[in-house]
């Protein structure tokens, strides 16, 4: 059964190792994964606590559904007080690693401590070991996972691992499985290499019994048609998530010269069709590969080409977050570039979004005269430069040089070194940069980014499907489930009406998915007619004999939220605050956009109506005026007494 | 139709290597996820980009058969596939050890041999990969489809060997 999978605490400081199970009143009001791990967070460190100390807890877990027969139940999820913004640090994979530690017997592992000298853990059957990892220390993030099947003598072991980018304590270092799943965002990586944990491999073959198989197989043979119907995951499986890059770049979406426009122009040699012949004249006509249990498959393989020094190297991707980090915001779009950069951060292990925004950051500070070849070592850090994109790369990642050093600590610290005016020009949001694109035509994003938990981000609350202009009566069908909503509801992106609504419904959404542990192109994500609340209802019960309603999983979801909310105010949120607020880059509230479509030009999201959204998001969330949940609120949610240690 | 002679096909090229085919077996025959479980592997190389689904080839002169001590492995003509007796297995696992493919397994949670019995005519695996890398179809047309892929390549190599002598 799914829910007799346990938890694990281990201590690497005593290596003190404690197997407990996870009652089902806990399944009951969190699930699992995220939402769980955020319970744990809450309850397992301390205000105020180091993020690079032993008293650090990492999470690390599956989803509910993990490994079960709901379809793409492959998410691994990973959750730490992150060094990056000293805010709540949370990251979330794909790949094969949860699905093997839940057929090892677990669905999260509590992970606290420090230990003397580099290690990982061993999960197998129930079992989990603590070994010696001081030969796996300084290898890549390939590298250290095939050390580890060849150590143990079994190929079919899977691990998480940090890269040299966490050993180096880059404060967002990703958490990696495969050759390129991460988790990336807030620093995990950073974490595990803050407790000398190089890595956590599992293998497994305990059965996980499926409460009613037939329909739980009959059921997901339809959910997968729903999913792989959908045009958006089509082109998904086809081309990969460039597909995004078209499009977006195309009206204006995009980030460029960090912020100063809102188009990269030129960019016909990393468009996704071009990228998609370099995939199939190095790795064949099937050069799409996925997650466990996916039909999606959206990610590509690819050989690097040309005969540059990387050549002819295997790799997947490359993502439309890093189109967007090593050539939109950068301005250095060429495939070559993109392509190396990619393999660059898969192997290092470490956040393609936050190291391409803050090369760009620099870029703008360089010509700017703010930093200038004294911090650079004579490195001509101007946009457009590509040589320069893939330097600073390695120099950030081994902290090499001052600039590389300085910017491996992230942006807010890296601000505070380099002085003057630099904070302006960062675009962040809680201490974390934003990805690539640019919300100024579109509040609704706006607005999610400057309220997602984990700082600036779009997995968290974007309401994607905003950009579709969808009729309003489908935009009604959609959001007035599984709770009633009957306030305005405008399909134009432009708009600042009903907007707080969509973005509380699918903060709601997302946390669904990421406590079952479902990948969200499974979700109202990306496309409009994709499964959600009511759904998932039936995949929970045919898949663990759990029975919850629509209602009731989309308030596991609020209680959750409000776990991740409960956290950061403790570690300081306070809502208009430049660094730990809800609030956006004053940038987008006074710097016109410049490019893309005629309705797109010239926009900047206006402050009081942004306020006024916010406001409005924080009644829905039953939070009051200054973004704290009400005390009826976290009544209602059965939350009013954290920390309340049930496990 | 009596589906008479249908064969399972692999086409690696096509494998995404997700695995559903692994999850979908395992749950049709034992429900309960596991891939120890499953009749269908799939093999991979992660720093190649190469996944090979691996399962039984329903032999006509099957080493399994042939080598079992108590004749409990039979060849069973209607669906074409080879099939174990297990009131007649004593679990000596001979069969394993001489497969050439590695397709008979021993579930060691059921002390049990395991091989792919095409699903009664639906299988499974089949029915789940959207991008066609296992396939169920009739013997005669998967060595004509093999025939006309070749032929195909022969078409345009000859197709360009006269482009390039009409450069010359």
């Amino acid at each position: 059964m799914a829910l007799n999978r346990k938890i694990a605490y281990i201590d690497l400081t005593t290596g003190d190792i404690q197997i407990k199970p996870i009652p089902i009143e806990v399944r009951k009001k969190f699930l699992g994964g995220r939402g769980l791990d955020a319970y744990l967070l809450y309850n397992h460190t301390k205000k105020g606590c180091d993020p690079l100390g032993p008293d650090n807890a990492l999470m690390v877990s599956g989803g509910i559904l993990c490994a079960t027969c709901a379809s793409a139940t492959a998410r691994t999820h990973v959750m730490a007080k992150s060094p990056l913004t000293g805010l709540l640090g949370s990251a979330n994979m794909g790949g094969f690693f949860a699905p093997e530690m839940a057929w090892a017997g677990f669905h999260h592992l509590v992970i606290k401590g420090k230990a003397k000298h580099p290690v990982y853990l061993f999960i197998h059957n129930g079992e989990i070991e603590i070994r010696d990892a001081r030969d796996l220390w300084g290898l890549s993030v390939t590298e250290t996972q095939w050390a580890i099947r060849d150590q143990l003598g079994d190929q079919e072991v899977k691990s998480m691992v940090c890269g040299p980018a966490g050993e180096n304590l880059v404060r967002y270092a990703n958490v990696m499985t495969g050759i390129k799943n991460s988790g990336g965002r807030t620093g995990m990586g950073c974490v595990m290499g803050s407790k000398n944990l190089k890595a956590v491999a599992a293998r497994g073959t305990m059965d996980i019994k499926i409460a009613h198989p037939v329909e739980a197989l009959e059921f997901n043979k339809r959910f997968i048609g729903q999913i792989t119907s959908a045009k958006v995951n089509q082109t998904q499986g086809a081309i990969g998530t460039p597909f995004i890059w078209g499009a977006t770049n195309s009206w204006g979406g995009i980030r460029c010269r960090n912020f100063q426009y809102n188009q990269c122009e030129y960019a016909d040699d990393i468009e996704p069709e071009h990228l998609d012949e370099i995939a199939t004249e190095t790795c064949g006509p099937y050069h799409m590969t996925g997650c466990f249990g996916c039909q999606v498959h959206c990610r590509a393989k690819y050989r690097i080409p040309g005969n540059g020094p990387y050549a002819g190297i295997y790799d997947e991707g490359p993502e439309y977050t890093s189109q967007g980090a090593f050539c939109g915001e950068t301005d250095t779009p060429r495939a070559e570039t993109l392509l190396v950069a990619n393999h660059l951060v898969d192997q290092y292990g470490v956040d393609n979004l936050e190291i391409g925004s803050l090369i760009s950051w620099a870029m703008e500070l360089y010509e700017l005269g703010i930093i200038t070849n004294k911090e650079t070592d004579g490195l001509e850090l101007r946009f457009g430069n590509d040589e320069a994109v893939i330097e600073m790369i390695h120099r950030i990642c081994q902290r090499k040089g001052w600039i590389g050093d300085v910017l491996a600590d992230g942006g807010v610290q890296a601000s505070k070194k380099i002085g003057k005016d630099s904070f302006k020009y960062l675009i962040q949001v809680k201490g974390m940069s934003n990805l690539h694109s640019d919300e100024r035509a579109t509040p609704a994003l706006a607005l999610n980014i400057a309220l997602a938990s984990r700082g600036s981000d779009h997995l968290r609350s974007r309401p994607a499907i905003d950009l579709y202009h969808l009729p309003e009566p489908v935009m009604r069908k959609i959001y007035s489930s599984p709770v009633p909503y009957d306030g305005p509801l405008s399909s134009e992106h432009t708009e600042y009406i009903g907007k707080p609504w969509q973005v509380f419904w699918h903060e709601n959404c997302y946390m669904g998915v990421d406590c079952l542990g479902i990948c969200k192109y499974h979700t109202t994500f990306l496309g409009a007619t994709l499964p959600n609340f009511e759904d998932w209802s039936k995949v929970l019960y045919y898949n663990t004999g759990l029975e919850l309603t629509p209602k009731e999983i989309w308030e596991v979801a609020e209680r959750c939220n409000n776990m991740e909310r409960l956290f950061n105010l403790r570690e300081g949120l306070s809502k208009d605050d430049p660094e730990k607020g809800d609030v956006l880059n004053p940038r987008y509230h006074n710097e016109p956009t410049r490019r893309g479509a005629p309705e797109v030009v010239g926009r900047v999201i206006e402050k009081d109506k942004f306020l006024q959204m916010r406001a409005e998001c924080y009644q829905h969330k039953g939070w009051d005026e200054n973004g704290v949940p009400k005390p009826e609120t976290l009544k209602r949610l059965g939350i009013d007494n954290e920390p309340s240690h049930m496990l | 139709m009596e589906q008479i002679g249908k064969v399972l096909v692999v086409n690696h090229e096509r494998c995404t290597g997700c695995r559903l085919c692994e999850l979908v077996c395992a749950v049709k025959h034992d429900g309960i996820s596991n891939p120890a479980r499953s009749r269908i592997r799939v093999m991979k190389w992660e720093q190649e980009g190469l996944y090979i689904p691996m399962s039984c080839q329903q032999c006509q002169d099957a080493p399994c058969m042939n080598v079992c001590p108590v004749k409990a492995i039979s060849r069973d003509e209607r669906l074409a596939r080879v099939m174990v007796d297990y009131d007649k297995c004593i679990g000596c696992r001979s069969c394993v050890a001489v497969c050439p493919f590695g397709a008979m397994n021993y579930n060691v949670m059921d002390r049990k041999v395991i091989k792919c019995d095409l699903c009664d005519g639906d299988p499974q695996c089949v029915r789940f990969c959207d991008i066609k890398a296992v396939e169920y179809l009739d013997a005669t047309d998967v060595s004509i489809q093999k025939k006309r892929e070749a032929a195909q390549r022969i078409r345009l190599a000859s197709k360009e060997a006269a482009e390039l002598a009409a450069q010359a």
